[in-house]
C-alpha cells in the first residue's frame, strides 16, 4: 500500500489551540469540572480509554465539552515488524468517533511482538526496509481512521549498527511519503541528543519543521552509562529543565506557534502545578512570533 | 532471527542473552543502555498490577508482591495493550504460585480486587429507577415469574476463606485480628453510578445472583437454586438490594 492521498486526510477547521495544553490524569477529573482551568487543551494516553464505560468515558466525555481534546496512542506499535492490530486500530477509530478530537499522534516506536505487549515504546533501526515499513503502517492508520495523524520522534537508549541513515532523514522520508504531520516532542530531543552525542539544534533544524502541528515537553531523570558519560532517561516525573526550555524557544523560532503539551506520567503533581507548568509554555509562546508575521514555514506549509 | 525479535526477546528474559547489532557513540557498552529498556518494560509492567492489586501487595509485601508479579510477566507475557487488563490472568497465577501456598485466600482477594477493576470500566447500561418496581406493591403475586437482567459490572466471588473481611480489613473496616480467614465468604462486587462497591452476601444469594446472571431464569427458578444451599433462603433482601443499588437493567414478566 503506498501512499498517494496527502489530501482527505485533513479534518476541515479541526486543529488545536496554539495555546498549551496538559495530560488528562484521573486524580485530578472533578476538580477539572469543578475549576475549568484555564489550559489550552487536554491530551488523553488512547489505551487508557479502551474500555467500555465508567468514570473515564463519564469525565472525558463531560471535560471534552469544555476542552480541546488530543487523543495520544502509545500501543499501536508502528515501527513493530508485525502487522498492525486490527482489533487496537478499530478500537482507535471507535474512540476517535466517540470524542471527534481535534489531534491524533502515535510514536515512531514498537511497543509489541508477536503479540506480547511490552509497554514501552522500543527503537527501531533506521533503513530502507523499515522506512517502507513504517510508511505501510501510517497509511493503513490514516486510510483506517480516515484523517491526519502526527508521529512523534523517539527518545532512545541505543542505536543500531544496520541503520544507513539518520533519524531525522528517516523522519522527514516518512512525513513526505504519508503526509502524517509531526509531534516534535523536545524533551525526546534532547534525551536522545545527549545519550547518542548529536547537537540538539541541528537535529531540530534537520526535521521538516512545517509539518510540526504539536509539541511536547516533558522531564528527564539521568543516569551514567558505562563510560560514566551523561545518560539522559525520559521519564516524565520530573518538571521540564531549563535546557528543554531553551530549545523550546529555539524551535519556536522556528516554527512560529505550535500547541504545546506538558506531558507528566510520573509523580504526578496538583492539578495546579501543572496548569501553572502550561501558563509558563503559554509565556513562551506569546513571546514567539504569531501566524500573521511571514511566517515562511507556515506559507509552505499551506501551499 | 530477526533484530527485533532478538531485542524483543530478551526483555522479557531473565537472563539476557548476548545481543548483537547495538552501537553507542562513545563506545560505552550497549547491553548497559539496553537494560533501561529491560528496567522500564518490568517495572512498568509490575508497577501495573501493584496499582490494580493494592491490597493484595498489602497482604503480601512490596518485595515479595514485585517478585511474584515478575515471575507471572515473565512466565504469562502481557497480550492486552490496555493496562488495565494486563492482570486479568494473575489471580490464577496467585492460585498456583508455590510460594504463595501458605497464603490460600490471596487469589481469591486478588479475583475480587480484578473483578473490582472490570465493575469500574464495565459498560454503562441504563437501570431501572427504585420506581420502575411500584408495580410489585400493586401485584406482589408476579415476582416470582419475573425475570431479571442484570447490570454488566455485577459479579460475585465465592471464596473458602474469609475474601470479603480480609479486603474489607484493609479498608478499615474490620480488625484483622477478629477475622476467622477459613470462614467461607461470598462477595457482591458492581458499580453504583460512578463508585465501585463490595459487599458481603450469604453463598446462598450468591448463587441466586448467579443463576440470574448466567441463565436470566426466573425469580423463583433462582430462589429454587439457592434453596438448595440454604433451605432458610429468603430472596427479599437480595431483591431488595438489587433494587435499592439499581443494578436491574430491565425485568421481563414470564
Amino acid at each position: 500500500m503506498h501512499s498517494s492521498s496527502h489530501i482527505d486526510l485533513h479534518p476541515i477547521g479541526a486543529s488545536l489551540p496554539l495555546r498549551a495544553g496538559i495530560g488528562l490524569k484521573t486524580m485530578h477529573f472533578s476538580q477539572i469540572l469543578e475549576t475549568l482551568p484555564d489550559v489550552g487543551f487536554f491530551e488523553i494516553h488512547a489505551e487508557n480509554y479502551m474500555v467500555d464505560g465508567g468514570p473515564y468515558h463519564h469525565y472525558l466525555t463531560r471535560i471534552r465539552d469544555h476542552y480541546p481534546l488530543s487523543v495520544h496512542g502509545v500501543a499501536l506499535s508502528i515501527g513493530g515488524e508485525d502487522q498492525l492490530d486490527m482489533s487496537h486500530l478499530n478500537a482507535l477509530r471507535r474512540l476517535l468517533d466517540r470524542y471527534q478530537p481535534e489531534s491524533f499522534s502515535e510514536h515512531l516506536a514498537w511497543s509489541s511482538h508477536s503479540d506480547v505487549f511490552l509497554n514501552d515504546l522500543l527503537p527501531l533501526p533506521y533503513t530502507a526496509k523499515t522506512l517502507q515499513r513504517v510508511c505501510d503502517h501510517i497509511d493503513q492508520t490514516q486510510h483506517h481512521l480516515k484523517r491526519k495523524m502526527l508521529l512523534e520522534n523517539p527518545a532512545t537508549y541505543v542505536e543500531f549498527v544496520e541503520s544507513s541513515m539518520s533519524e531525522t532523514e528517516f523522519i522527514d522520508e516518512v512525513v513526505n511519503r504519508t503526509g502524517c504531520g509531526l509531534l516534535l516532542d523536545i524533551n525526546n530531543v534532547y534525551v536522545s541528543s545527549i545519550n547518542h552525542g548529536r547537537d540538539p539544534h541541528n537535529y531540530i533544524k534537520a526535521l521538516p519543521l512545517n509539518q510540526v502541528d504539536e509539541i511536547h515537553l516533558a522531564g528527564y531523570h539521568t543516569q551514567a552509562d558505562s563510560n560514566g558519560a551523561l545518560l539522559l532517561i525520559d521519564h516524565h516525573g520530573a518538571p521540564i529543565s531549563n535546557a528543554v526550555w531553551e530549545l523550546y524557544d529555539f524551535t519556536l523560532r522556528l516554527t512560529g506557534k505550535v500547541a504545546t503539551l506538558i506531558e507528566r506520567d510520573n509523580n504526578v503533581p496538583t492539578l495546579h502545578m501543572l496548569a501553572t507548568e502550561a501558563l509558563i509554555a503559554d509565556v513562551h509562546l506569546r513571546n514567539a512570533r504569531g501566524d500573521e508575521s511571514t511566517p515562511t514555514l507556515l506559507m509552505e506549509q499551506a501551499s | 532471527m530477526s533484530s527485533q525479535e532478538i531485542f524483543a526477546q530478551n526483555l522479557l528474559a531473565k537472563d539476557p542473552i548476548h545481543l548483537e547489532g547495538l552501537k553507542t557513540w562513545n563506545g560505552s557498552d550497549p547491553l548497559l543502555r539496553y537494560a533501561v529498556y529491560r528496567n522500564n518494560v518490568i517495572v512498568s509492567l509490575i508497577d501495573a498490577l501493584a496499582d490494580t492489586f493494592p491490597v493484595t501487595l498489602a497482604l503480601v509485601g512490596g518485595d515479595f508482591f514485585r517478585a511474584m508479579a515478575r515471575a507471572f510477566i515473565q512466565e504469562h507475557p502481557p497480550k492486552s495493550r490496555v493496562l488495565a487488563w494486563v492482570g486479568e490472568d494473575f489471580p490464577y497465577f496467585i492460585s498456583k504460585f508455590p510460594h504463595a501456598y501458605s497464603l490460600p485466600y490471596l487469589a481469591d482477594v486478588a479475583q475480587l480486587e480484578m473483578n473490582r477493576i472490570n465493575a469500574y470500566h464495565a459498560a454503562d447500561v441504563p437501570t431501572l429507577k427504585i420506581n420502575a418496581f411500584n408495580i410489585l406493591i400493586s401485584k406482589p403475586q408476579i415476582l416470582p415469574s419475573l425475570k431479571l437482567k442484570l447490570h454488566p459490572s455485577l459479579s460475585l466471588i465465592h471464596s473458602s476463606h474469609a475474601v470479603f473481611s480480609i479486603w474489607a480489613a484493609h479498608h478499615g473496616k474490620f480488625d484483622f485480628s477478629s477475622i476467622d480467614i477459613c470462614e467461607a465468604e461470598t462477595a457482591l462486587i458492581f458499580r453504583n453510578g460512578l463508585n465501585v462497591e463490595t459487599l458481603r452476601v450469604t453463598s446462598a444469594e450468591g448463587y441466586f445472583i448467579q443463576h440470574l446472571l448466567s441463565s436470566m431464569g426466573s425469580i423463583e427458578s433462582a430462589t429454587n437454586q439457592a434453596t438448595l444451599y440454604d433451605s432458610m433462603f429468603d430472596v427479599s433482601g437480595i431483591v431488595t438490594l438489587l433494587i435499592e443499588k439499581q443494578l436491574i437493567t430491565k425485568y421481563l414478566e414470564e
